[in-house]
């Protein structure tokens, strides 16, 4: 499997620029998005181009597998392979789910309020997901107990009901990109504000929100 | 879990219900008589009585929110056919609920890679093997495996079978997985 796979450019200056990707290269990007994911308090940016390019590849496996002989060992070998990818692929994807699920109010007042040109975190059909959930679980509690409540008492503001993604939560990264002067708020009112360097390969526990941004652009990973 | 029975759900719901409509009530006719007779000092009742309304509003939603949430656990750990044991302490709307949550659910896995899509809710655990040892705990039948042999699972018949296929099976009780 040595074909090279085409992969739209992250950036969204004049045209899209086509990202050649290796199969290996492809996985590696995959299991990144996946450990990110499990992570991060947060829903991360959609990634729905690895998807597609990872189930693609799934696929191709599958026909190569079925036109192979049977009972050959490489055969074995390339079925865990597929497994093993699946696994990642559906965990990655039930992570997401379970976070939408989870900040569903939050997740969709953040795309409403999205500006123009910048990545959503939602895929279109995550979105579609999402508006459902909330329809459904809205039509639910109104039709089970809001209804009855007396009048003024008949909505329940769920941007304040569903608590939030705590960005304060730690978590271990290790440095890919070196990074200068990344500013630490206090935790408490005694210390101050300090900054840190981020040396290439080094590894940190450091609270989420500080270092967010630096996910997103995959200066650092997660672990 | 859900030892509470659908008949107590609905019994302990409509006590809360009417008690925020008495407070209402009563709330309802103190603000007209501080308003028009005067009487400030039923307003802090009157607030007492609110704060009671809010506490029970938020009480109610949150029990209702929180069995949406083990009834979603369940299509995750059943499948999309419930057992009729839990289905007997649902309630119309918790089924309809469920219903709706299944379906969004499915035309979204329909809807990765392009193709039939993907079913996120296979895969749960990182695959160790290809093919597993499986004892039958129930009469099953006949089973049919990838490459168009079928097997027949019997009680306490022992197999070598495919990981992926049996998965869900194992989730369902009909299968064991044997541990060497």
């Amino acid at each position: 499997m040595t074909e090279e796979l085409d992969l739209p450019g992250q950036d969204s200056d004049a045209g899209s620029e086509e990202v050649v990707l290796t199969p290996a290269e492809l996985i590696d990007r995959l299991e990144q998005a996946w450990m990110n994911e499990k992570f991060a308090p947060e829903l991360l940016e959609n990634k729905s181009e690895i998807v597609e390019c990872v189930m693609e590849q799934l696929q191709h496996m599958e026909e190569n597998l079925r036109r192979a002989k049977k009972g050959d060992l490489k055969v074995s070998i390339h079925q865990m392979e597929m497994e093993r990818i699946r696994f990642v692929l559906s965990s990655y994807l039930r992570c997401r789910l379970m976070k939408i699920e989870k900040f569903f109010p939050h997740v969709l007042e953040k795309e409403k309020t999205r500006r123009e040109g910048e990545p959503s975190s939602l895929s279109p059909e995550e979105f579609a997901f999402a508006r459902e959930y909330m329809a459904n679980t809205e039509t639910y509690l109104k039709n089970v107990a809001l209804k009855h409540m007396p009048p003024n008492l008949q909505k329940v503001d769920l941007l304040r009901a569903v608590p939030k993604p705590d960005l304060d939560s730690y978590v271990f990264l290790r440095v890919k990109e070196r990074q200068e002067n990344i500013l630490v708020e206090p935790e408490t009112d005694e210390q101050r504000d300090y900054v840190i360097d981020l040396e290439e390969g080094s590894q940190h526990l450091i609270r989420y929100k500080t270092i967010a941004p630096l996910v997103a652009s995959g200066a650092v990973q997660l672990i | 879990m859900f030892c509470e029975r659908a008949m107590e759900l609905e019994d302990g719901l409509r006590q809360v219900l009417e008690e925020m409509k008495a407070l209402y009530e009563q709330n309802q006719s103190d603000v007209n008589e501080a308003k028009s007779g005067g009487r400030s000092d039923l307003i802090p009742t009157i607030k007492f009585r609110h704060c009671s309304l809010l506490r029970n509003q938020r009480c109610t939603v949150a029990y209702l929110y929180d069995r949406l949430l083990r009834i979603r656990a369940l299509r995750w750990e059943c499948g999309s056919v419930l057992p009729s044991a839990l289905r007997f302490h649902m309630s119309a709307e918790e089924m309809e609920w469920f219903n709706h949550y299944k379906k969004s659910l499915a035309t979204y896995m329909r809807s990765l890679g392009g193709h039939e899509g993907l079913d996120i809710t296979q895969d749960m655990k990182p695959p160790k093997n290809l093919y597993i040892e499986v004892r039958c705990l129930k009469d099953y039948g006949e089973f049919e495996v990838d490459d168009g042999t079928s097997v027949l699972l019997k009680k306490n018949s022992q197999h070598f079978l495919p990981r992926g296929k049996c998965e869900q099976l194992i989730r369902q009780g009909i299968l064991e997985h044997v541990l060497s």
